[in-house]
């Protein structure tokens, strides 16, 4: 393919200065001359970008991916020239339109119709133009009863969708979309999706920064994993998604989620100890020693298994599974077994386990991080889970 | 034409964008107030009121100016002005900074925008002054012509602070309450309440450095032009002192020009 080159980045590099104690006052001017000058008593400098350089080819579907802080976001702001690289170049052909966040410059003390006007200009288009498409932006964001309602009274998801509504007007060649995803509910992440079909298939030229490796996979044909303010690859989508998950799993991170913490409670009258975790050919098994200081009459053993990012897999107890609790004596230690088939993406998985009694109503010991295991295939899928499946048929 | 169309296509968004935020100003000022936009016309005319009474009826400031009440009113009216195209350009870059984190657009639009939109009040204010000029019975010379042109000075003179003090703001943000001081300063300093025609019977020399001052030699001379031309201006020192002024606004204006180039570039991270 020898689509013409649209954008190129040349060895960009942005650091910002990071003053420990600002110069904002004229007095600090006057009384530390020439610290202020210097910027500050002692500053540091913070490098959020060293050297990266790559192309982007005109009908590309470009992805930027990698940790919170490593970067991405100061990339797009240096490409849509809200930044401006400390040494470097970046040259871009055609017209760019950025989408750091929905709804830039909505104000909530106006009308909805005047935030479509207002952000409509802020996207580049004069008031006739925007009288054209009115009825189609109010139509897609399906809010035609509440345009002439003040946006402060519009519900979260409603000005979403009319931030989106509008945004997806814009009449650009290359387009800088960064984590639009975040927001929304199901529906409106559908409509997400669709949207990026449809650029794909209009061949517009799109530099998408996200986490989600589903949408990184689904819609970017090549992309960049960026660590530590460095480029550490480039390729194909497919094989950065799998190394995104690996720096994950090689440094035992989660993703940004702040609700599995390494945490465990309970009363402790039975408890955990052993916890192991063993991979067969077809499946993993989990293994445990239950000890009991005093005696329960109806525990409950349960089992839960999350991704990386706190997602709830499945899920399972004795009670469940049996239908019966086995008491526990005061001094008895005994072993539990749990096997489940490999059903997983890649990636690293988190084992959550409980002993629950009294009817499933108290907490003996609920250990929210008892043990973790990590799975590599070479086939991941954009689903939850990817249990083996055969095919038969043609094609 | 060619060149014209040329021009609007380069300026094609800034234009967009300046009126809308002009369009957006005027919906959001005096937002759910009773009166609404009318205040527009309230505050400076309730200055005026005050300045009235105490200067005019107890103190009997300008007894000797002929239509002083309008003479007054024309002097609140510009300065009324200049303080708010300054106080509010001021914070203008600082305030939108959410907006300039997340889209790059010509930084200057934001000023002007504020600018453009309290050059609209000052129009409207004129009427007011031009109302009381015919209840007076204040009789139009072809001196009036001048106008447009002090008008304009002071425009410029306003804006070029802006854009200073807006880009200034972003790194030090004392200026806020320097140029709060200064604003007081200036109130006094300028011809606005007392008539300048006083201050010149005592001393020739301090009625002079006084119109050295943009400001005053801009009120002047709108009062000279429109009401009377029996008030001092700095054309009525001697030979080319009337040049400096206008050296003051055409420096002050440049250097800001120069400033704000150079520092928008980096607002965004700066803010």
């Amino acid at each position: 393919m020898s689509e013409p080159i649209v954008i190129s980045v040349k060895e960009v590099s942005k650091h910002f200065r990071l003053p420990h104690e600002k110069v904002s006052s004229i007095k600090d001017f006057f009384v530390h001359p020439l610290q202020s000058l210097r910027g500050g008593k002692t500053s540091e400098v913070q490098h959020a970008l060293d050297g990266i350089s790559f192309d982007i080819k005109q009908g590309e579907f470009f992805g930027i991916v990698g940790r919170n802080g490593s970067g991405k976001s100061t990339l797009l702001k240096i490409l849509a020239e809200i930044y401006q690289p400390s040494s470097g170049e970046v040259s871009v052909v055609g017209k760019l339109v950025p989408f750091i966040e929905l709804g830039v410059g909505f104000n909530p003390e106006l009308t909805g119709r005047e935030n479509v006007y207002l952000s409509g200009a802020l996207n580049g288009f004069s008031d006739k133009e925007i009288d054209e498409m009115y009825d189609d932006i109010v139509s897609f964001a399906e809010l035609e009863p509440f345009m002439d309602q003040k946006l402060k009274n519009y519900s979260s998801g409603m000005q979403v969708r009319l931030a989106f509504s509008v945004a997806t007007r814009s009449k650009a060649d290359i387009l800088l979309i960064d984590e639009v995803l975040a927001v929304g509910d199901a529906d409106f992440q559908r409509k997400c999706f669709d949207y990026f079909s449809q650029l794909k298939k209009d061949k517009k030229t799109v530099v998408f920064v996200s986490h989600d490796m589903y949408a990184v996979r689904e819609y970017c044909d090549r992309a960049a994993l960026i660590d530590s303010s460095h480029i550490v690859a480039i390729d194909d989508s497919e094989t950065i998604a799998r190394k995104y998950v690996e720096l994950f799993t090689e440094t035992g991170e989660r993703l940004s989620n702040p609700t599995l913490s390494p945490e465990r409670w309970g009363d402790k009258r039975a408890r955990y100890e052993n916890v192991k975790t063993k991979m067969t050919g077809d499946g993993i098994t989990i293994k445990a020693d239950v000890i009991a200081d005093e005696s329960i009459d109806d525990p409950t053993f349960g089992i839960m298994v999350a991704n990386a990012k706190g997602q709830p897999i499945f899920g399972t107890n004795t009670n469940i599974e049996q239908g019966k609790q086995l008491p526990l004596k005061a001094g008895e230690s005994r072993g539990i077994e749990w096997e489940f088939p490999d059903i997983f993406n890649s990636g690293k998985y988190y084992v959550e386990l409980t002993i629950m009694y009294k009817s499933v109503t108290e907490v003996s010991d609920w250990w929210k991080e008892a043990a973790s295991f990590v799975i590599t295939k070479t086939k991941d899928t954009p689903f939850i889970v990817n249990p083996p499946i055969r095919y038969t048929g043609k094609g | 034409m060619n060149t014209l169309s040329k021009l609007k296509q380069k300026y094609r968004y800034s234009l967009i964008i300046l009126k809308q935020l002009v369009i957006t100003d005027f919906k959001l000022r005096y937002k759910g107030s009773a009166l609404g936009y009318l205040w527009t016309l309230l505050r400076p005319l309730a200055l005026f009121a005050v300045l009235y009474v105490v200067f005019v009826n107890f103190l009997r400031f300008g007894g000797d100016i002929p239509h002083f009440p309008v003479y007054l009113l024309l002097g609140v009216v510009l300065w009324s002005y200049f303080v708010e195209v300054t106080v509010n350009g001021l914070t203008s870059i600082v305030g939108k900074g959410d907006l300039m984190r997340k889209l790059s657009f010509p930084r200057y639009v934001i000023v002007i925008a504020g600018s453009v939109s309290a050059f609209i009040n000052l129009l409207i204010n004129l009427l007011v002054v031009f109302g009381f000029m015919v209840i007076n019975g204040v009789p139009l010379t072809i001196t009036v012509l001048w106008l447009p042109l002090i008008i304009l000075e002071l425009f410029v003179f306003a804006l070029g602070l802006s854009f200073l003090l807006s880009a200034l703001y972003v790194r030090f943000r004392d200026i806020n309450y320097v140029w709060e001081v200064l604003l007081q300063a200036g109130f006094y300093v300028t011809p606005i309440i007392y008539p300048l025609s006083e201050v010149a019977k005592r001393s020739e020399a301090a009625a002079n450095i006084l119109l050295l001052n943009p400001v005053a030699q801009i009120i002047q001379d709108a009062r000279y032009s429109l009401i009377t031309h029996e008030t001092p201006t700095v054309y009525g020192a001697f030979s080319l002192y009337w040049i400096i002024p206008f050296i003051v606004v055409a420096v002050v204006t440049v250097v800001a020009a120069i400033y704000f180039r150079a520092m928008s570039p980096k607002f965004a991270e700066e803010i």
